[in-house]
C-alpha cells in the first residue's frame, strides 16, 4: 500500500465524517446539541437509496437524501424550537425513530429485514477505489468544512449564527430573528449530515440496516475535539479516518487490536473534554433554546 | 368570596396535572401514530392491539417476558432518573449495564462451584454494581472537576466500554464459536419457570426482587433522606444548594456513581437470572430505552415501574404481532412516545403558566372593579 493509496482510502473514509461533522458544527454553533447526527445520516442514506431506486439514477438519490434530511430536521426543529423539548432527549429519540422507520419501510417495501435491493450509484456498475471518486459528494465533503469556516467567519449570516449561539438575547435586541437563524442553520446542518449518509449508500449501492454504524457519533466527537471550529474539526475527521485506514492496512500484522483503534475518536474526545489539550468551551447558548 | 378548594389542594392538583398529563398525551399521540402505521400495512388497529395484549398480558409466557424486560428497564430507568434529579444526563446506561453484567459473570466464574447461593448471588450483584459505579465515576469526576459535559462523556464512554468488552471477550474469554463467557457455576438465580410450570420458556427470574428493592431504595433515598434532598436541591438550583452548604461536586460525583451502579444492576437479570453467562449485546438498547422509561415515568420511582412495564409490553408485544405487522413498528412507537413526552413536558408547563397568568389577571380585574 503506497502513500497515494493510503491518502485516497483515508479520504473515502473521511467523507461521511466531514459532512456529518460540518452539519454538527452548524447545529451546535446555533445552539442546538447535535446528538441526532447519527439518525440524520441514516435517514440520508435511506433517502438516497430510495431515491436512486425509484428514480433510476444516483442524482435522484441525492434528491431523496436531501428530502429525508429535511424531513427529520423538521421534526427536530419543531420539537426543540417550538416545543422547547430537551435537546438531548430529542436527539436520542430521532436516532431511535430513524432506525425503526427505516427497518419498518424495508419490511413494507422490500420485504427484507436488513437491506434494500441494489441501487444505481455514481461510478457506474464497477466498484473499487476510483469509482468512489466519481461520486460528486466526495468533493462536497472536501469543501464543506472550509466553506463553513468562510461562512461562519466572513459573512453576515455567519456572524448572526455565532451571535445566536453565544448570546441569543443580545442578538434579539439587535433585531436578528433568532428563530429564523436557528431554522436555517438546522436545515443546512440536516442536509449536510444527510449527504454524509447518502455517500455511504450510493458508494455501497444499497441501504443496509444501521449502515452508519456510529459514524454520526464519531462526527460529533470530531466537532467537540475540534472545539467547534470548522478547520480544526476537519483535521480531526481526517485524523480519525487515517487511524481507521491504518488499522485496515495493518489488519494482518495484528499490531494493535482493532477494538482499540475503534476507541480512538471517543477516547480523544474524553481527553479533550477533561481540558488536557486546552480548554474546551462550547458555544455559550448550547442546549438552551428558550 | 369563599374559595371552593384550599390553595394547597389547588397546588397539589396542578402538580399532579403537570406530572401526569405529558405521559398520557404521549400515549394518545403514540396510539394515533400506531393506528396510521398499522393501517398503512393493511391491518386493522383493533385486531393488532388485541393480539398485542393477548401476547403479553394474556398468557404466562408473554407475561413472563414482560416481567423480564421490565426488570432491566426499571434499572436503567432508575439510573437515568437518579442522575436527572441531580441535573445530570447519564446517557451511559448502555455501557454501565454491559460492565455490570460482565462483572457479575466474572464474579460468578471466580467463585468456587459450591458457594452457597445466599453468599454467591449478592456477591455477583455487588460486583455488577461496583463495575457500573466505576463506569459512572469517570463522567462524574470529569463533570465535577472540569465541568465536562457528562452527556458527551457518557456517550463516548459507551463506545469505549463496548469496544473494550468486545476485545476482552473475543480475544480471551469466550467459549469457542460463541460471543459469550463460560457458564458460571455459582451465583445463578432461579427462573420462574423452575417453580411455576406456566412460565415455561420465559426468561423471567427472581432477580426481579433486586430491581424492586432498588426501586424502593431510590424512592426512600430521594424523598425521605437528607442525601436525596441535597441531590434534588442540586438538580433544581445548584447555586442555592451550594449557598446552603451542600458540596455540589460531591453530590454530582456520588449521583453519577450510584446511577452507574443501578444501571450495572440491570445487567444481572440476563447474566445471573437467565443465561448464566455474559453475552455480547445481551441488553442492547435497554440503556437508551431507560431514558424513555425515566421520561415517561417523570423521573419518579413509581412512575418508572409503570413506564418500564409499558415499554416492556410494547417490546414483547412487537414480537407477538410480528405475523401481522413488522415488529419494527414498535421501535417507531417507542421513539414517538419519547418525542411526545419530551415535547409535552415543557408545553404542559407553558400552558399551565399561561392559564395561571390569565387567572391572576381576571382576579385582579375583579378586585379593581369591586
Amino acid at each position: 500500500m503506497n502513500a497515494l493509496g493510503f491518502l485516497l482510502q483515508t479520504i473515502r473514509i473521511a467523507v461521511p465524517y466531514l459532512l456529518a461533522a460540518a452539519g454538527g458544527v452548524m447545529s451546535e454553533r446555533i445552539g442546538i446539541i447535535a446528538l441526532g447526527l447519527e439518525g440524520l445520516m441514516l435517514s440520508g442514506a435511506f433517502g438516497a437509496a430510495l431515491g436512486s431506486y425509484y428514480g433510476g439514477s444516483a442524482w435522484f438519490g441525492l434528491l431523496g437524501a436531501i428530502v429525508a434530511g429535511l424531513l427529520i430536521t423538521g421534526i427536530l426543529a419543531v420539537a426543540t424550537l417550538r416545543f422547547k423539548a430537551n435537546q438531548v432527549v430529542v436527539g436520542v429519540a430521532i436516532n431511535l425513530l430513524v432506525v425503526g422507520a427505516t427497518r419498518f419501510y424495508l419490511r413494507l417495501a422490500f420485504d427484507s429485514a436488513s437491506n434494500s435491493p441494489r441501487v444505481p450509484g455514481f461510478g457506474g456498475e464497477g466498484g473499487g477505489m476510483f469509482a468512489s471518486f466519481r461520486n460528486p459528494i466526495v468533493y462536497v465533503g472536501l469543501v464543506a468544512l472550509p466553506l463553513l469556516a468562510w461562512l461562519l467567519y466572513r459573512t453576515a449570516f455567519g456572524l448572526r449564527v455565532r451571535a445566536v449561539g453565544e448570546k441569543p438575547e443580545a442578538a434579539a435586541t439587535l433585531g436578528i430573528s433568532v428563530t429564523r437563524i436557528r431554522v436555517q442553520g438546522l436545515m443546512l446542518s440536516g442536509v449536510l449530515a444527510a449527504l454524509g449518509g447518502a455517500y455511504l449508500a450510493l458508494d455501497q449501492h444499497q441501504f443496509t440496516d444501521g449502515m452508519t454504524a456510529g459514524r454520526g457519533f464519531i462526527a460529533l466527537a470530531a466537532v467537540i475535539f475540534g472545539r467547534w471550529e470548522p478547520v480544526r474539526v476537519g483535521i480531526a475527521c481526517l485524523l480519525f479516518a487515517a487511524a481507521e485506514t491504518l488499522q485496515i492496512q495493518l489488519q494482518g500484522a495484528q499490531l494493535v487490536p482493532s477494538q482499540f483503534v475503534e476507541m480512538i475518536p471517543y477516547v480523544l474526545t474524553i481527553i479533550a473534554l477533561a481540558g488536557v489539550v486546552g480548554r474546551s468551551v462550547p458555544p455559550a447558548a448550547l442546549g438552551k433554546a428558550e | 368570596m369563599s374559595a371552593p378548594i384550599t390553595r394547597t389542594q389547588a397546588s397539589v392538583r396542578r402538580h399532579l396535572e403537570a406530572t401526569l398529563l405529558p405521559p398520557i398525551v404521549a400515549l394518545v399521540v403514540a396510539m394515533v401514530v400506531g393506528d396510521v402505521l398499522i393501517l398503512s400495512y393493511g391491518q386493522s388497529p383493533s385486531t393488532v392491539y388485541r393480539l398485542l395484549i393477548d401476547g403479553t398480558w394474556g398468557n404466562s409466557y408473554g407475561f413472563g417476558q414482560v416481567i423480564y424486560k421490565a426488570t432491566t428497564l426499571s434499572c436503567t430507568g432508575l439510573a437515568f432518573a437518579l442522575a436527572a434529579r441531580a441535573g445530570l444526563f447519564n446517557v451511559g446506561a448502555e455501557g454501565q449495564l454491559a460492565m455490570g453484567g460482565f462483572a457479575a459473570a466474572l464474579a460468578g466464574l471466580a467463585l468456587p462451584a459450591g458457594t452457597p447461593a445466599l453468599v454467591a448471588i449478592p456477591l455477583c450483584a455487588i460486583a455488577a454494581m461496583m463495575a457500573g459505579a466505576a463506569t459512572g465515576a469517570l463522567p462524574g469526576v470529569l463533570r465535577a472537576r472540569f465541568g465536562a459535559s457528562e452527556v458527551i462523556v457518557t456517550i463516548m464512554l459507551n463506545f469505549v466500554v463496548l469496544a473494550l468488552l468486545n476485545y476482552i471477550i473475543t480475544a480471551h474469554l469466550h467459549v469457542p464459536e460463541t460471543l459469550h463467557t463460560p457458564e458460571m457455576q455459582a451465583g445463578t438465580v432461579a427462573r420462574f419457570a423452575d417453580s411455576f410450570e406456566s412460565f415455561h420458556g420465559s426468561a423471567a427470574n427472581w432477580t426481579l426482587i433486586a430491581s424492586i428493592v432498588a426501586t424502593a431504595a431510590v424512592w426512600y433515598f430521594l424523598f425521605r433522606s437528607k442525601g436525596g434532598y441535597e441531590l434534588r436541591a442540586v438538580g433544581l438550583q445548584p447555586d442555592a444548594a451550594e449557598y446552603g452548604g451542600v458540596s455540589v461536586s460531591g453530590v454530582i460525583l456520588r449521583a453519577m456513581m450510584w446511577s452507574g451502579a443501578i444501571a450495572g444492576l440491570g445487567g444481572i437479570n440476563f447474566v445471573q437470572g437467565y443465561k448464566g453467562y455474559y453475552e455480547e449485546g445481551f441488553a442492547a438498547g435497554s440503556g437508551f430505552l431507560g431514558i424513555a422509561v425515566a421520561l415517561v415515568g417523570r423521573n419518579h420511582p413509581i412512575g418508572i415501574i409503570f413506564a418500564a412495564l409499558l415499554f416492556a409490553t410494547l417490546s414483547q408485544g412487537g414480537l407477538a404481532v410480528n405475523a401481522l405487522v413488522p415488529k419494527q413498528l414498535v421501535d417507531i412507537l417507542q421513539a414517538v412516545v419519547i418525542l411526545a413526552v419530551a415535547t409535552a413536558v415543557p408545553e404542559v408547563q407553558r400552558q399551565m403558566r399561561v392559564a395561571a397568568a390569565a387567572l391572576v389577571r381576571t382576579a385582579a380585574a375583579r378586585k379593581a372593579a369591586s
